[in-house]
């Protein structure tokens, strides 16, 4: 069926809500109707799985559950629930065991989950089913001037590699060129954010999105193109913090690569969230 | 914790049943298999923070020194990126194994003390299960007050320029079906 089931995760709707409003308007450019999964609930991201792992598997089958009558394939945008609904997937077929706890719990609540959903991540679905050709083809305004450094972060190509290379990808960079852009040699293209650590050991978070950032401008780069909401988060929010920190110079915008697209597309920035980014600095568009 | 890791351990400090017990669960199996290489340590972003590299809670997991392995921040520094798991020669699952040992930490109440990290994870985990959705703000305000309600001053600047920017959210998000999610989690939990 055409379109796609669309699980936008609960960073969506707070801190990444310029990443839901730019994947929608780029969804909605390319003909591809998105359709929100009905009472979707949290995927339980890396937290649920320290406490209760069987527990884990069934919050995130529910949603596959769901799912699964739209007969469509999801669509999860935030690096964390991509991983974490591949992850049920891939325990349940690895440990029957588990697998057979999950159904008892889905079954006691009225649900039922076959295994005939696939969940995918917007840049896999934008470069693989859409395609380089159609999206070349959307181009009005080429990203000329963008120096881009290409951030996968690490949970939408860990553990499974289901797209694209796990340490050394390359969808985004492709992606990038096809926008008009330079996609910057980043050799901590995979590297990890922290995650929530810069919410509960700030000495380390900071360090670690420093260090990304930093390598990020050395290279020349005058923009960082992420995929993952807490990832853009933790590279945006503490700039201010690093730049007392660590006495640098640390100042780059860090946007969504949907939000880059939609640009190329001539999409307006108001559209696509971009006057709610922190850093709005040039080669982005100067928002009011 | 330098002078602790150091110090001689003796067959009273050991569990015997330790090793056995992770390798019963999901992703525990090859523990048996590390050689020790190190690679884990050497490619992981947080091992230059931690007190114990995670080469080394494999082999402390594996001789059963369950103390040592629970009382480490280790476990709780993986941030869970996985670069070590697709990494290891020896396909052990490295990133489900800090899991395993997180979750034992919690059940027998033997996580480091007055340390954050466990703190949020079990704050998320009460509120995912009560209302079925995370709503950030309200997790970082409960975080804070339960670790740090100094830190919330800290924090304001950060809030306003959430606010004025529409990325944060007030509201306290909650499903409509909670009491189906809650059947389904209750099943799992008591079978």
């Amino acid at each position: 069926m055409a379109g796609y089931a669309y699980f936008p995760g609960c960073s969506l709707i707070g801190l990444g809500k310029p990443y839901d409003e730019s994947l929608r308007a780029i969804f909605a450019h390319l003909g591809l109707p998105l359709t929100e999964i009905p009472d979707w609930n949290c995927c339980g991201a890396t937290s649920y799985m320290s406490v209760n792992a069987n527990q884990a598997v069934a919050l995130a089958a529910r949603n596959l559950a769901l799912a699964e009558p739209m007969q469509q394939d999801i669509v999860a945008p935030c690096a964390a629930c991509y991983l974490v609904l591949c992850k049920a997937q891939h325990t349940m077929a690895e440990y029957p065991a588990v697998a057979e706890k999950v159904q008892a719990g889905l079954r006691a609540a009225g649900l039922e989950y076959h295994g005939r959903v696939a969940v995918r991540h917007p840049l896999d679905i934008l470069m693989n089913d859409v395609g380089p050709a159609a999206i070349a083809a959307q181009v009005v305004h080429p990203l000329t001037g963008y120096r881009v450094a290409p951030y996968y972060g690490c949970q939408m190509v860990r553990p499974y590699g289901t797209f694209d290379d796990p340490l050394r990808p390359r969808l985004l960079d492709r992606l990038m060129v096809l926008l008009g852009a330079a996609a910057l040699e980043y050799p901590l293209k995979t590297r990890c954010c922290g995650g929530s650590l810069t919410g509960t050991m700030e000495d380390i978070g900071l360090r670690l999105n420093y260090l990304l950032l930093s390598e990020a401008q050395a290279r020349g780069a005058n923009v960082l193109a992420t995929v993952c909401p807490l990832c853009q988060y933790n590279l945006e929010a503490f700039q201010g913090r690093m730049r007392r920190t660590f006495i640098d110079t640390v100042n780059l915008p860090v946007v969504y690569f949907t939000q880059l697209m939609g640009l190329a597309f001539g999409i307006q920035p108001k559209t696509l969230g971009l006057q709610r980014n922190f850093v709005t600095a040039d080669p982005l568009p100067v928002m009011v | 914790m330098q002078n602790e890791t150091t110090h001689c351990r003796y067959a009273e400090d050991v569990n015997p049943a330790f090793p056995a017990e992770i390798m019963a669960k999901p992703g525990g199996e090859a523990l048996r298999d590390c050689i020790q290489c190190g690679t884990c340590g050497g490619t992981c972003p947080m091992s230059v923070y931690m007190d114990v590299t995670p080469r080394r809670i494999i082999a402390l997991t594996r001789a059963g020194l369950e103390r040592d392995v629970l009382q480490s921040a280790t476990p709780w520094l993986c941030a869970s990126c996985y670069e070590c798991q697709v990494r290891c020669p020896r396909e052990i699952k490295v990133t489900d194994i800090m899991y395993a040992l997180k979750r034992r930490a919690i059940e027998q109440g033997k996580y480091p003390k007055k340390f954050p990290i466990p703190v949020l994870a079990r704050s998320f985990y009460n509120m995912v299960a009560s209302r079925g959705r995370n709503s950030e703000s309200w997790l970082v305000v409960e975080l804070m007050l339960r670790t740090n309600p100094l830190g919330l001053l800290k924090m304001a600047p950060m809030g306003l320029k959430l606010i004025r920017t529409g990325r944060m959210v007030f509201t306290r998000e909650r499903i409509e079906k909670v009491e189906q999610l809650k059947k389904v989690l209750d099943a799992v939990e008591g079978s």
